[in-house]
C-alpha cells in the first residue's frame, strides 16, 4: 500500500448534516468530580464481549483500583473497584442494553475513605515490548471510551497487517456531547502521552488527532501539549469540518485518507487504528499512574437539565445521582438518552449506572420529543438518499423491511447502515427509519444463527445416518462371511463339534490344576 | 419517572409533508400572479374549482378506504395536484373540465393506486391527459394575452363563461380560438411556412410566446426558491431544461427555418412548469440523483419528439407519463455504490 | 358476424396452441428429482424430530418430492415453513396439520445429572448425536447441537430429561409494535 500522509488533504464523505451543536452550555463550567453515591452498581460486562472471571465475593473489602474481574483473553475486559468499600452483592441490576433489560452487577458500598492502590507500572515504558504494553493496558481495563467500548487489546493486536497510522478521534460530532472537548481542554498532555504509548504498542509511524473544534479552544491547547511533551513526535492535529457524522470511524477515515473501510473488513486492513482521545488518556493513566479505568467524564445536558455540565464520574454511579448533581430535571422528563440526540440509546430507568461507554446523558422533556405530525407514508422525496453517509437507499430499505422482505433489504446492504439517524432526521413523513433497520438487522442476525444451527443439525444427521448404515453393512458382511465359512468346513455341525472339543479340553486342563 | 423507550433520533424532524407541499404552493404564487396579469382572472376560478373538487374527492376516497381524514387532508398534497392541473387549463374552461380532471387525478391516479406515496403515475398529468384526450375542443380555447385583446373578460363575465358556457359579449369565438404559440408553430410548419415567418405573428414574444415567456420566468423563479430551500433537488430541472437546449440547438443551427430556437422550446408550453414542479413530483419520479438526471432528460426528449412529430402541440404531459413508467427501472439501474463495497481508492 | 367468428376462432386457436407448448415444455424441462429434494430439505428446519411421520427431514423431503406427503406436516417449521414450501413447489399454502404436533419456540433438552443412570438409551435415540456419554457414565446434552426434537424423552427410563427454552436474543422491536413498559430479562455470558 502506498504511503499515506493522512490529514494533509481532507476529503468529503457523501451526505451528512450540518447540525446546531448545543455544546457550549455544558462547557461553561469547569470539570468537577461528581459526588460518590451510596451504592455503585458495576455491571460485569461494560464492553463488547464476554465478562471476565469474577475475583471477588459478596462480603469482600476492596480498595480503589483493585481488579474485580480478570480477563482471560483479549475479548474480555476486567473491571476494577472505583473506590474503597465493601462488595455487598452480585445480582441483576438495570443496564442500558438491551433497553429495559438487566445484567449481573457487583454492588459496591463505598466506605467514604476513597483509598486507592495503584497497579504495577513499568520503570521505562518505552523499553517494554508492544505485547507487554498491551498486556498492561488490558489488565487496566482499557476499552474504547468513545461509546462503543470495544476491547482495546483486541483492537491493537490480533493478526492484523502492520499498522501505519493511529487516528485519535476527538471530533465529537453529535450535538450536546462535550466530554471529549472538556478532556482535550483540561488534559491535552495526557492525550499526547497516551498517543506515544499507543504508537509503541501498535508500531504506528504517525498519529493524527482529529478535532472539530467548534469553540476554538482545543487546537491551540493540543499543539502546545505536543510541543511540551515531545516536539519531535510524528503527531499532528487536524481540524475536520463540522458535519455530522464526521466522528464516525468509517467517515473519519474517509475524510482523512480518502479510503473506505471494506464492508467485510476493518480499519486495520488499511493499516489504520482509530481510537478515541479519552482512550489514549486512559492508556497514559494506566501506564504512568497505575490508575485503571475507574472513572470517566460524562456530559449531563439537554433542555431537561437545570444546570448542564461535564462531570468526572466514578463508574457505577447511577444516572439519577448525576442528574441531581447537574441541578436536577427542569420538570417532567419524557426521555433519558445515553448518548446524543441522533444516535443515543433510550434508558428505561434512572437507576442505570454509568459504565465505560457512557459518554453523555441527555434529558428531554415531553415538548422536546413530542410528535409534530403522525407518521405518513413515504413520498419518495429522496432526502434520505441525499444525506446517507453510507450511500444507501434508506427509503427502499424501509419499504422492503415493512413488507418483511428481509433478504431484499440485506441485498441492498442493510448491514452497512451505521445507524447515524441522518435519514430519519430529514424525513418529512417522520418515518422511524432507524428503528426499522435495527429490527431488520436483528431478524437477519437471528436467521443467520438459526441457519447455521440447521446446517449443523443436517450435517450431524447425515453423518449419523452414514454411520448407522455403515454399521449395518458391516454386520451384513460379517454374517455373509460366516455363512461362507460354514459352507466350506462342512456346515454348522462340525463347528459345534469343534467348539465342544475345545470346551472339554479346557475343562480337563482346569481339573488337572485343581488336583495339583 | 415515566420514561419512553422510543428509538433515535430523539428530536422530531423539522420538515413535514404539509410543510413541503405548502412551500411548493408558495413557489407557484409569482407564476400565478403573472398569469392573471396576462390572461385575466379566469385562472383563479380554475384553481378554486380544481382545489374544491380535489378536496371533496380526496375526503370521499379517504372515507371509502377507511383512512383518517385530518392528516391526509391537511398535508396539502391534493391541493398541489389541483393547482398544478389548473395552471395547465385554459382560463375559460368549463367547470366540469376541472371536475373530470380531478376525478382522474385524485380518484384514479392517486387513491386507486394506494393513496399518498403509492401512485405510479403523476396524478396531475393523468388528469390532464384524460381531459385533453376526452375534450380536445375545450382544451384548445385559449385567450390571447392582454396586450393583444381589446379587453380581457372581468370577473363576472369569466364566471358566467365558466359556469354556463356562455361567452361574454366582448370576447368572440375567434378571439378565444386563438392558437397558442405552439399550436401556431405546429400548424404553420405543417403548412410548410418558415419558422421565422411564423414567429412574426403577434402572439409570439421576444423569445417565447407573448406573455407565456414571462409566466415561465416566474415559474422558474419559484422553482429556484424551492431548490434553495431543499424542497426539490436541482437534478430534474437542470436535466429537463438542459436536455431541451442540448437537443434543440443542433437542429435549430442546422435548419433555422423549420426548427424553432431552443429558447422558444424552453419558454413555450408547460416545459418550465414541468421542469420545476411537475417532473419533480417525488412519488412518481426517480429517487436516486443520477436517476433524476435520466428522468429529466427523458422528459425533455419525449416532449420535443411529441412537439415535432406527435399529434399534440405540447407533449409534456405524455412525456412525463411515459417516463413515470420507466422510473422504477431507472432507479434500480442507478443505485449508488455503498460505502465499503468496491472502489474507494484515494 | 363472420368477423366475430373469425376473431373467436383465432383466439381459441392461440389458447390451445400456447397451452400445448406449455404442457410439452413443462414435461421436457421438469426439474430433476434430486435437486427438488435438496431444495425442499433446505427449507425444512432440520430438527429431525419425525413428527411429520418420516424418520428425519431428508426422508420427509423425499416423500414430498414423490408426492406421498403433504407440505403441512412439519410443526417445527411452523406456518412460515409451510408457506415457503408452498411457494417453492407452486402449491396453495394450507394450515399446519394440528395432529402432527404444535409449533414450539426454540428449545433444548437438559439432562438432570442427579437422576441420570447412564443407560445410553437417549444417546442411541438422538438423531443428531447431540448427547455425550457412555454406559454407566454421565450423559449430557451438547446445547449447541440439540435441535429440541424430543426423541430422547420416551426412551429414558428415569424420566430425567427436560426441555428448556433456548434463550432468545434481543431483537429491536418493529416501530409501531412497541410497548414501553415491558422489561426484558437477559442473561449475559
Amino acid at each position: 500500500m502506498a504511503e499515506i500522509e493522512i490529514g494533509r488533504h481532507l476529503y468529503r464523505f457523501p451526505g451528512g448534516l450540518k447540525l446546531r451543536h448545543h455544546k457550549q452550555i455544558a462547557c461553561r463550567d469547569p470539570l468537577t468530580p461528581a459526588p460518590l453515591p451510596e451504592r455503585l452498581w458495576l455491571p460485569l460486562v461494560q464492553h463488547q464481549g464476554p465478562a471476565g472471571e469474577c475475583r471477588v465475593q459478596p462480603g469482600d473489602r476492596v480498595v480503589g483500583g483493585q481488579p474485580l474481574t480478570r480477563a482471560r483473553s483479549d475479548r474480555e475486559v476486567p473491571i476494577h473497584a472505583p473506590t474503597s468499600g465493601v462488595v455487598e452483592d452480585l445480582r441483576d441490576g438495570p443496564v442500558s442494553w438491551p433497553p429495559g433489560g438487566t445484567a449481573p452487577c457487583l454492588v459496591l458500598a463505598p466506605d467514604g475513605e476513597d483509598r486507592f492502590e495503584a497497579l504495577d507500572t513499568p520503570d521505562d515504558w518505552a523499553a517494554e515490548s508492544p505485547d507487554a504494553l498491551i498486556e498492561r493496558l488490558r489488565a487496566g481495563g482499557l476499552a474504547g471510551l468513545g461509546g462503543a467500548a470495544f476491547p482495546t487489546a483486541a483492537k491493537l493486536r490480533g493478526g492484523f497487517p502492520p499498522i501505519r497510522a493511529l487516528i485519535l478521534n476527538g471530533s465529537e460530532c453529535e450535538p450536546y456531547i462535550s466530554c471529549d472537548e472538556m478532556l482535550m481542554r483540561s488534559r491535552p498532555e495526557a492525550i499526547v502521552e497516551g498517543a506515544r504509548i499507543l504508537t509503541r504498542a501498535t508500531g504506528a509511524e504517525e498519529v493524527v488527532i482529529a478535532i472539530e473544534d467548534q469553540m476554538g479552544e482545543v487546537r491551540k491547547r493540543l499543539n502546545e501539549a505536543i510541543r511540551t511533551v515531545d516536539p519531535d513526535a510524528p503527531i499532528r492535529v487536524v481540524q475536520v469540518t463540522t458535519v455530522y457524522p464526521e466522528g464516525g470511524e468509517k467517515q473519519l477515515i474517509q475524510v482523512l485518507t480518502g479510503l473506505e473501510v471494506p464492508h467485510d473488513g476493518l480499519p486495520q486492513d488499511l493499516g489504520l487504528v482509530c481510537l478515541n482521545v479519552a482512550t489514549a488518556a486512559a492508556a497514559r493513566d494506566i501506564l504512568f499512574d497505575g490508575r485503571p479505568v475507574i472513572e470517566r467524564i460524562v456530559t449531563v445536558s439537554g433542555p431537561g437539565i437545570v444546570h448542564p455540565r461535564n462531570l468526572v464520574v466514578r463508574l457505577g454511579t447511577p444516572i439519577a445521582d448525576l442528574v441531581a448533581a447537574a441541578g436536577g430535571p427542569t420538570g417532567d422528563l419524557d426521555r433519558l438518552v445515553l448518548g446524543g440526540p441522533m444516535s443515543g440509546l433510550p434508558l428505561a430507568s434512572d437507576r442505570i449506572p454509568i459504565t465505560k461507554g457512557s459518554n453523555c446523558i441527555l434529558a428531554l422533556r415531553p415538548e422536546d420529543t413530542a410528535r409534530t405530525q403522525p407518521v405518513m407514508p413515504c413520498i419518495n422525496c429522496g432526502e434520505c438518499i441525499r444525506v446517507c453517509p453510507a450511500s444507501l437507499l434508506p427509503q427502499m430499505l424501509y419499504k422492503h423491511l415493512v413488507a418483511d422482505d428481509f433478504d431484499a433489504a440485506q441485498a441492498l446492504n442493510l448491514f452497512d447502515c451505521i445507524e447515524c439517524g441522518c435519514c430519519a432526521h430529514v424525513c418529512p413523513s417522520h418515518i422511524p427509519l432507524v428503528d426499522q433497520y435495527r429490527h431488520g438487522k436483528g431478524v437477519l442476525r437471528e436467521r443467520g444463527v438459526e441457519d447455521a444451527r440447521a446446517a449443523r443439525a443436517k450435517a450431524r444427521f447425515e453423518a449419523r445416518e452414514e454411520r448407522l448404515a455403515e454399521r449395518e453393512a458391516e454386520r451384513r458382511r460379517k454374517r455373509e462371511a460366516r455363512e461362507r465359512r460354514l459352507k466350506d468346513t462342512g456346515g454348522a455341525k462340525s463347528e459345534v463339534q469343534a467348539a465342544i472339543e475345545r470346551a472339554r479340553a479346557r475343562k480337563d486342563a482346569g481339573d488337572g490344576e485343581d488336583d495339583g | 419517572m415515566n420514561l419512553s423507550l422510543a428509538g433515535a433520533p430523539h428530536l422530531p424532524p423539522i420538515s413535514t409533508v404539509g410543510g413541503v407541499m405548502r412551500q411548493v404552493l408558495y413557489a407557484l404564487v409569482p407564476g400565478i400572479v403573472a398569469h392573471v396579469v396576462y390572461f385575466g382572472v379566469g385562472i383563479l376560478f380554475q384553481i378554486a374549482l380544481a382545489v374544491g373538487f380535489a378536496l371533496i374527492l380526496e375526503a370521499a376516497m379517504l372515507r371509502l378506504r377507511q383512512r383518517p381524514l385530518k392528516p391526509f387532508l391537511t398535508d396539502c398534497s391534493a391541493v398541489v395536484t389541483a393547482v398544478l392541473f389548473a395552471l395547465c387549463m385554459p382560463p375559460l374552461a368549463p367547470w366540469w373540465i376541472a371536475l373530470t380532471g380531478m376525478v382522474f387525478a385524485i380518484v384514479v391516479a392517486k387513491h386507486l393506486y394506494g393513496g399518498l406515496g403509492s401512485n405510479l403515475f403523476n396524478p396531475t398529468m393523468v388528469g390532464f391527459a384524460a381531459v385533453i384526450i376526452a375534450f380536445p375542443i375545450e382544451l384548445s380555447q385559449w385567450l390571447a394575452p392582454r396586450s393583444l385583446t381589446p379587453g380581457l373578460p372581468g370577473i363576472g363575465e369569466t364566471a358566467v363563461a365558466i359556469f354556463t358556457g356562455q361567452l361574454p359579449a366582448s370576447v368572440n369565438w375567434d378571439a378565444i380560438s386563438q392558437a397558442t404559440p405552439l399550436d401556431a408553430l405546429k400548424t404553420g410548419v405543417a403548412e410548410n411556412r418558415l419558422v421565422t415567418e411564423i414567429r412574426d405573428a403577434p402572439i409570439f414574444g421576444d423569445f417565447g410566446g407573448l406573455g407565456w415567456e414571462w409566466i415561465a420566468n416566474f415559474y422558474a423563479l419559484g422553482g429556484m426558491y424551492l431548490i434553495w430551500r431543499r424542497v426539490i433537488s436541482w437534478h430534474v430541472p437542470v436535466a429537463v431544461i438542459g436536455t431541451t437546449i442540448l437537443v434543440s440547438t443542433p437542429m435549430w443551427l442546422l435548419g433555422p427555418d423549420i426548427h424553432p430556437s431552443p429558447l422558444q422550446h424552453v419558454f413555450s408550453g408547460a416545459l418550465v412548469l414541468a421542469a420545476f414542479f411537475i417532473a419533480t413530483d417525488p412519488v412518481s419520479g426517480c429517487s436516486t440523483m443520477r436517476g433524476r438526471l435520466v428522468f429529466g432528460a427523458g422528459v425533455a426528449i419525449l416532449t420535443l419528439a411529441i412537439r415535432r412529430y406527435g399529434g399534440y402541440p405540447d407533449g409534456v404531459a405524455f412525456a412525463v407519463l411515459l417516463m413515470n413508467m420507466g422510473a422504477p427501472m431507472i432507479d434500480r439501474l442507478t443505485r449508488p455504490r455503498t460505502y465499503g463495497h468496491g472502489g474507494g481508492g484515494s | 358476424m363472420s368477423g366475430v367468428v373469425t376473431a373467436l376462432g383465432v383466439l381459441l386457436g392461440l389458447l390451445l396452441g400456447i397451452g400445448l407448448v406449455l404442457r410439452i415444455s413443462a414435461r421436457r424441462m421438469a426439474p430433476d428429482e434430486d435437486s427438488v429434494v435438496e431444495k425442499i430439505n433446505a427449507v425444512l428446519p432440520q430438527t429431525q424430530c419425525a413428527q411429520c411421520g418420516y424418520p428425519g427431514c431428508r426422508p420427509y423431503a423425499e416423500a414430498i418430492a414423490r408426492g406421498e406427503a403433504d407440505i403441512n406436516q412439519c410443526p417445527p417449521g411452523g406456518e412460515a415453513g409451510v408457506r415457503e414450501l408452498a411457494e417453492l413447489l407452486g402449491r396453495e399454502p394450507k394450515p399446519l396439520d394440528a395432529e402432527r404436533g404444535e409449533t414450539k419456540p426454540p428449545q433444548v433438552a437438559f439432562i438432570d445429572e442427579d437422576r441420570c443412570i447412564g443407560c445410553t438409551l437417549c444417546i442411541q435415540a438422538c438423531p443428531v448425536d447431540a448427547i455425550v456419554g457412555a454406559a454407566k457414565r454421565m450423559h449430557t446434552v451438547i446445547e449447541a447441537d440439540c435441535t429440541g426434537c424430543e426423541l430422547c424423552l420416551p426412551p429414558c427410563p428415569v424420566d430425567c430429561i427436560d426441555l428448556v427454552p433456548r434463550p432468545a436474543p434481543f431483537i429491536w422491536p418493529e416501530p409501531g409494535a412497541r410497548t414501553d413498559s415491558i422489561p426484558i430479562e437477559v442473561r449475559h455470558g
